[in-house]
């Protein structure tokens, strides 16, 4: 009994060291990866901020006068004026689409339904 | 093995001997107690022993964990992820509506270590191809003379450090730099002010604040914990940028040397837009002057908002009505003595080009008229001593707290000695001087139905108190007087169809260095507020030796410079910011006539 003992844990030794080397390398190589994808997400961090300056830059406003000015043929974009508010009244209602000429038309108001029915 | 204490052998023999047998027992009791506390006193002495090994074996490891951590170079934790804090070293600044104002771009500085250059007179020429600024003799210099570091250029372009790299030398190198960027350049150039690098390494560099709000809040800007978060501040980027234009082409068809506008919401006393021309962009940021002769407004980095300390002439006549309305003296209606020129001992107080508004003059048409004499007359019946107090509350005894670096050393200047005199001519705007700013803060009071609210540049949550300056119905009368001033009185170009300007003019000479004042030079005020039945906003705008050729003859009163400038802006300004015009109501067939 006591020699299958001996061997079955000496076995059990090697594979818990194949364990743990294999678990070794695989947290090497997970800590290489996320130093990796640190790296990758400083990058585009970097890369964001500066499509933000970007992006401030090419909206700043003397940009957007000249741009306004330079179209004004096919946007006729113009600065803002107290005349362009308006008020509820001046919408118009939409445009009622008539029906065929040959459907019939009520002309008198359908019968009332009576309630508690 | 155990000794008897009376062994029988010895007990018999002293028996015989007639000795006491006790004695023995007590003598072998003595030996065996002398063993016991020998062999006991041992195995303290390891006991002992193995204490303090166990204390010296713990105390070392402690000691010796302390020594490796000291001496080891910290490592950021692997298994956390950086923020986007750990990125930029300076915290954006954004207007109140989150666009960007200034913002951080990585670039890089370009130095040279000269012993490792292969061919340092080569590099020196091709150097100063790239960069016109550099002399090519004087780099070379520098190379050679034995020195192993030497900084070349602070920052450079991506187009530059390409050119730099097909030189091809390996002792050339980059440093990896942090650099400020303002990509609306000049907009706002004088609140947000400027940066430069404090202490430089190779690495990397500090970015310090020169001037404005980065010099200013530099504390908060470049605090790690709030690197993340930008400072917003109160301005809006659409109405400064309308605000400048209007500005600088009112400053530009009237002549003026500078022009400033200060536009701020009452309620909050946020600046929703601070503008100063002549301006300058905070990228390039200039020099500033060093002739000693030159005046401080001749340099754009002057902010006449903020620092022009100027005379502001007939706008100061609304506090003096104000006061004496508050106190009980007068009402709107008190007819009030405006016979001029009016007498005061050697002095002699006249009217605006000589006029006599008098003998009486309503207290509103004093304002309207902008009769000196007339406010002369109210502000005796105030006294010096309530005056200088008033005006304290009013905050014209201070430099206005503003979050700009320039803000306290723009102090307002005093008179002395404050007898009847000062309290005639402080009372239209004379010998006593302040900045816009201040106007700007005390118009808001009166506004904001006389509760007095500090200005700020910073955005501001919800509704801020202040301290009550007056009354509401004194601040509610002071407004129907502004108002007036623009539909009979000196503004009547102020008028914007809807948006119920109220205002005043200030036309003030420029004094003399050496004393005196300038016949031909000025500096024209118009502080207004809109719309009159519900004070919102505050527009000041002051131009600065303006004149107006339109006609034959130049005139240089407020009325027909600062007043049409600052019309324009509040006709631009006013529907960005949401501010319906009050219009007539539409005609009764209007709803028929939309409807087809």
């Amino acid at each position: 009994m006591r020699p299958v003992l001996y061997v079955l844990s000496f076995l059990a030794l090697i594979a818990l060291g194949f364990w743990a080397y294999r678990e070794n390398y695989a947290t090497q190589a997970a800590l290489k990866e996320m130093a990796g994808l640190q790296r990758q997400i400083v990058g585009l961090r970097e890369a964001l901020s500066v499509q933000r300056a970007e992006w401030a830059y090419l909206n700043r406003p003397d940009r957007l006068r000249e741009l306004a000015t330079v179209n004004f043929d096919r946007l006729g974009l113009l600065p803002m004026e107290p005349g362009q508010f308006g008020t509820a009244a001046q919408v118009a209602y939409p445009r009622q689409t008539l029906p065929e000429i040959d459907m019939p038309v009520d002309i008198q108001a359908p019968e009332p339904i009576e309630e508690g029915l | 093995m155990r000794t008897p204490l009376r062994p029988l052998a010895r007990i018999l023999q002293a028996r015989e001997d007639g000795l006491n047998p006790d004695q023995i027992e007590k003598e072998n009791l003595r030996l065996r107690h002398e063993a016991m506390r020998e062999k006991s006193r041992s195995r303290a002495e390891f006991r002992l022993l193995l204490l303090s090994l166990g204390f010296v074996v713990a105390f070392g490891a402690i000691g010796a964990r302390m020594g490796l951590m000291a001496a080891t170079e910290p490592v950021e934790p692997r298994a956390s992820a950086p923020g986007a804090e750990i990125i930029a070293q300076r915290a954006d600044i954004t207007d109140r509506n989150g666009r960007i104002l200034a913002t951080n771009m990585t670039t890089h500085a370009l130095y040279a270590h000269p012993k490792v250059m292969v061919d340092p007179k080569g590099v020196a020429v091709k150097l100063a191809e790239i960069f016109p600024d550099l002399d090519a003799k004087a780099l070379e210099r520098r190379f050679t003379d034995g020195r192993s570091f030497v900084w070349i250029k602070k920052v450079l372009s991506p187009e530059q450090m390409q050119l730099v790299h097909e030189i091809g030398d390996p002792g050339l190198l980059f440093g990896p730099r942090e650099m400020r960027l303002y990509p609306n350049g000049t907009l706002a150039a004088h609140v947000l002010g400027g940066t430069s690098f404090g202490a430089e390494g190779v690495h990397s560099a500090e970015v310090i604040g020169t001037a404005g709000v980065e010099k200013a809040l530099d504390a908060r800007l470049r605090d790690p914990a709030q690197a993340g978060r930008a400072l917003t501040l109160s301005l809006d980027l659409s109405l400064q940028a309308t605000i400048e234009e209007v500005l600088f082409a009112g400053m530009q068809m009237l002549n003026a040397k500078g022009a400033a506008a200060i536009l701020m919401d009452v309620r909050t006393g946020e600046i929703l837009a601070l503008a100063s021309l002549p301006n300058f962009d905070p990228n390039d940021r200039p020099n500033p002057l060093v002739d000693k002769n030159a005046e401080p407004g001749d340099s754009p980095l002057f902010n006449r908002a903020v620092q022009g300390v100027y005379e502001l002439g007939s706008t100061f006549k609304i506090f003096a009505v104000a006061q004496a309305m508050e106190l009980g003296l007068v009402t709107p209606a008190t007819m009030v003595d405006a016979n001029a020129p009016m007498v005061w001992g050697k002095h002699k107080i006249k009217e605006f080009e000589g006029k006599n508004y008098g003998p009486l003059l309503s207290v509103t048409d004093v304002i309207a008229k902008s009769s000196n004499v007339g406010t002369a007359h109210i502000a005796l019946m105030i006294g010096p001593l309530r005056q200088q107090a008033f005006l304290k509350s009013l905050g014209f005894f201070e430099p206005t707290p503003l979050e700009l670096v320039e803000a306290p050393g723009a102090r307002p200047l005093i008179p002395k000695k404050w007898p009847e005199i000062v309290t005639i001519t402080t009372s239209y705007g004379h010998g006593m001087s302040a900045s816009p700013m201040h106007l700007a803060a005390a118009y808001a009071a009166i506004a904001n139905g006389g509760v007095m609210i500090k200005p700020t540049l910073l955005k501001r949550e919800g509704p801020t108190t202040g301290v009550r300056v007056m009354s509401e119905k004194t601040a509610h009368d002071a407004v129907t007087m502004l108002r007036r001033v623009v539909t009979e009185g000196t503004a009547s170009l102020g008028e914007v169809p809807g948006y119920e300007v109220a205002g005043k003019t200030g036309t003030a000479d420029k004094p003399k260095k050496t004393g005196g004042y300038y016949k031909d030079k000025v500096v024209n005020t118009f502080a207004s507020v809109f719309p009159a039945s519900n004070p919102q906003y505050v527009l000041i705008v002051t131009l600065d030796e303006p004149m107006d050729t339109t006609l034959s003859q130049a005139r240089r009163t407020a009325g027909w410079t600062a007043v049409p400038v600052a019309s324009e802006i509040i006709r631009r300004v006013a529907p960005l910011m949401g501010l319906r015009p009050k219009l007539e109501p539409p005609a009764p067939d209007a709803v028929t006539a939309a409807s087809n």
